[in-house]
């Protein structure tokens, strides 16, 4: 009596087998029908080429298994191919929001590896430039979270406003908008004029007026308490063991912030606190970055008034043809996102033997089924947003 | 003009008959508009293009910020990004396409309805760019689907993606609706729909679509011999 | 936190039939490691995380290393005495061994609640093609997951105890290791304006693969 039902995969589809985006029932013996949803990697709020799977129970979220590799374009191949000195244009295009930051996360491995130093002059432009950068991260991120919440691009417009002044400083220092490959081993590639620190400043001087302005759009809205409070909990034990690290782990309140731990570069010098969450939930996240970048602006401030005349690159260093003698090094940074680390082995030639980044955005990811679990579909994708990720770090 | 009888005479664009454009623009002054269907169906189309919201890689960003408030790719009726394939005229295949997304690119492409474009955006979408040497990295997006515009760039600006707009608006203003020259979408011999290849165990199979690419020929290689 | 070598002498103390190796790294960072035996590499990773001294709690960075077998010459120089009486000869005498080949994982660990680290600790598998298996360190660090199902795919180290070891970042289809230094590519150069012979044969081979243009408009016709 139990005649199977009429299977629709044995339908042939003019679109050959399918292997994308569908939406299929499956029968599971404890949750009854449950439905399987694959959302991405073509998916507007999954932030480029991410892809999950979602199984539902009616709207909630029973199990989310996120799938990855749309975007591997085999940047630690490349780079063991490579010499040191090329692969720094490629570390922009890994986190292509934080071209600077990144740079940066490579330069200091290399000179850890090389035993290199940097003259001051360039510990500070790199600070300036890495919190330049997550301002720019920060602020695109709560445009980007509040789409996700349904805004349709409002706080993104405010945003990319923004962060067009702060590219256009890019650009005039770089030559580039976005891909700035900026860092040298041994310090930095140009050093900006008077005019550019100057202009830099005021930019700075002047954005906790659009720090205020965003926060009285955004913060305190109904709509955006009533989805993001008590959403996507994340308890700080288990964030820890789970390897979440940067604004994500911090608000979930664990006081884990990279630049006092490991008080690279010249933190050390600069009085900021870290922002810290109670509840870890998605308000939590959204307002910890709002939070981080009135620090940054801080520290930015304290760099401008103290930034010291010089070389901006250590006379003694090579410019190429780095060759580190036997040994390897493991450098991390607090990048926006979180701990970005590049994992460096020479075996004394030209090339690196091993390279590999240490991705906060995937490593960040580990939790998100827990996140989500009991959640609504909709609410999964601002757990997503909340948790920033950019696809280039993700799948390298 | 001296064509032999056997080969169909094609009027160039704009196709308007005997009037030449200042005699249009003149009476265009005096109030009156004379146009062909052609053109006012291009015109139409070409001002309304509506992209696919679909971004792969870094020169996705550089696609927002072509659509937010300073480059604002408004003003050239193209700001509508639509999430479905269905409701898309435009692919912008902004960033690197891994083997692993090859296929459903292709696939979004042969969901979109007829007539489409596609733009090749970056040096990524156009050959492969800096990840080329990579083992699963495409060498271009072109090796699976016919691509109309390509703008080069690491990623290209926000300028140069409203530049690569504007040629593709040249391009459909100047397609015609009949005869051999027809636009692609209205021939019977070329596809809408293109083949899907497959994930196989070292490579995508097939790796390229034969029928749309083939191997470019490099200058002077191989060497050219002087003395031969 | 005690010193590395400190660490070792404590281990070898507490798990007296582990063997713990003490790795010394000759760069200018020297962060030294300990090699751990896969036997006791999880009982070991317990204990690294929940000694309180220790409280190696956060595992930042999990990456596979490929060590392919390799020819070493060594040259040992002896000196012979010259019968003559004069100044003594030195006779280099090579020999040529095959070192075995391995896969290695190399874990970085930090504390955060102690905010120490890094102490790096690697395991070897036994060669390259058959005995690929470690002990999956994600029951004791959650975030292995991610990083030893990428170390799976791109390098074939097999994780026992792995709660769900799949490819990650290829299809599920596909067969190689791709960051082996030994993987083969697919041949799909195209020719590029470039001044390496070796981009430059990979295109002519391919091109060779593919037929032109120009072929195929003659078998088409």
């Amino acid at each position: 009596m139990n005649s199977p039902a009429p299977a629709f995969a044995s339908v042939p589809s003019p679109f050959g087998a399918p292997s994308g985006p569908t939406v299929r029932a499956v029968h599971d013996q404890f949750h009854g029908d449950l439905l399987e949803v694959s959302m991405g990697p073509q998916h507007p709020s999954t932030h480029g080429v991410f892809r999950m799977i979602a199984s539902l129970d009616g709207e909630q979220i029973v199990k989310l298994k996120p799938v990855f590799g749309y975007l591997h374009r085999n940047h630690e191949k490349i780079a063991e191919n490579t010499s040191y000195l090329a692969s720094m244009p490629y570390t922009d295009r890994l986190d292509y929001l934080c071209s600077m930051s990144t740079n940066w996360a490579y330069a200091l491995a290399v000179e850890k590896l090389l035993g290199q130093s940097v003259p001051d002059r360039a510990q500070y432009l790199r600070v300036i430039l890495a919190e330049m950068t997550r301002i720019v991260n920060h602020s695109c991120l709560v445009g980007f979270l509040f789409n996700d919440l349904g805004t349709s691009f409002t706080p993104l417009l405010y945003a990319f406003r923004e962060r067009e002044k702060f590219i256009d400083l890019f650009e005039s220092l770089s030559g580039s908008r976005m891909m700035c490959n900026y860092q040298r081993f041994g310090g930095c590639r140009v050093d900006p004029t008077p005019e550019w620190l100057a202009a830099a400043r005021t930019l700075i001087e002047n954005f906790p007026r659009f720090l205020d302005e965003y926060e009285r759009l955004l913060t305190g809205n109904e709509i955006m308490l009533a989805r993001t409070q008590g959403i996507g909990r994340l308890d700080p034990a288990r964030a820890v063991n789970a390897g979440i690290t940067g604004p994500v782990l911090r608000a979930s309140g664990v006081d884990y912030d990279i630049r006092k731990v490991d008080a690279y570069g010249f933190y050390s010098r600069f009085d900021f606190r870290v922002p810290l969450g109670d509840h870890g939930d998605t308000y939590d996240r959204y307002m910890l970055r709002i939070l981080e970048m009135r620090e940054s602006v801080k520290i930015l401030s304290q760099a401008f008034r103290d930034i010291p005349a010089g070389p901006i690159m250590d006379p003694k260093a090579k410019q190429r043809g780095h060759r580190p003698k036997a040994g390897e090094a493991y450098a991390r940074i607090e990048g926006p996102k979180g701990e970005l680390g590049f994992y460096l082995l020479s075996d004394g030639g030209p090339n690196p033997y091993r390279y590999r980044v240490r991705p906060p955005s995937l490593i960040n990811l580990t939790l998100l089924e827990e996140m989500c679990l009991g959640h609504t579909i909709a609410d999964s994708v601002v757990i997503l947003g909340s948790i920033d990720i950019v696809l280039g770090e993700v799948d390298r | 003009m001296s064509t032999p009888a056997s080969t169909p005479v094609y009027v160039p664009f704009p196709a308007a008959g005997e009037l030449s454009d200042a005699d249009r623009e003149d009476l265009r002054r005096n109030g009156i508009l004379l146009t062909s269907l052609e053109e006012l169906y291009n015109w139409g189309r070409s001002n309304s293009i509506w992209p696919l919201q679909f971004g792969l890689a870094c020169c996705a960003i550089e696609m927002i910020a072509a659509a937010t408030a300073r480059f604002d790719i408004a003003r050239f009726g193209a700001e509508i990004f639509r999430p479905s394939p269905r409701q898309a005229d435009l692919m912008i295949v902004s960033g690197t396409v891994t083997k692993k997304m090859a296929p459903l690119v292709v696939r979004l492409w042969n969901q979109m309805p007829e007539p489409k474009y596609c733009i090749a955006m970056g040096a990524c979408a156009i050959s492969g760019g800096p990840f080329k040497q990579g083992y699963n990295v495409l060498k271009g997006i072109d090796r699976f689907l016919p691509v109309d515009i390509y703008i080069p760039g690491c990623p290209p600006r926000p300028e140069a993606l409203l530049n690569g707009l504007i040629k593709l608006q040249e391009q459909i203003k100047g397609e015609h609706l009949n005869g051999p020259r027809s636009a692609r979408h209205l021939r019977d011999d070329a596809p809408s729909e293109y083949p899907i290849p497959e994930y196989g165990t070292h490579d995508l199979t097939p790796a390229q679509n034969p029928a749309l690419w083939s191997a470019p020929a490099p200058p002077r290689y191989p060497p050219v011999d002087p003395t031969a | 936190m005690d010193t590395l070598e400190q660490l070792r002498d404590r281990l070898a103390t507490r798990f007296p039939e582990a063997q713990v190796v003490f790795v010394t790294n000759p760069g200018a960072s020297a962060e030294h490691s300990l090699l751990l035996d896969a036997a006791h590499a999880r009982d070991i990773a317990f204990f690294l995380r929940d000694d309180p001294a220790l409280r190696l709690d956060y595992c930042s960075n999990a990456t596979g290393i490929d060590w392919p077998e390799k020819e070493i010459t060594d040259v040992v120089k002896t000196s012979v005495p010259d019968p003559a009486g004069g100044p003594a000869k030195i006779v280099e005498t090579k020999s040529v061994r095959v070192q075995p080949g391995y896969l290695e994982a190399v874990y970085h660990l930090f504390s955060v609640a102690l905010k120490h680290g890094p102490v790096v600790i690697r395991l070897r598998t036994a060669n390259r093609s058959d005995a690929v298996t470690l002990p999956s360190l994600t029951p004791v660090w959650r975030s292995c997951d991610f990083q030893e199902r990428e170390i799976f795919d791109l390098f074939g180290i097999v994780f026992a105890g792995h709660p769900d070891l799949r490819r990650i970042l290829m299809w599920d289809e596909f067969k190689d290791h791709p960051m082996r230094k030994d993987y083969v590519e697919p041949a799909d150069y195209e020719w590029e304006p470039t001044a390496h012979d070796e981009v430059l044969d990979k295109a002519k081979a391919f091109r060779a693969s593919v037929p032109s243009v120009a072929a195929r408009k003659e078998t088409a016709s």
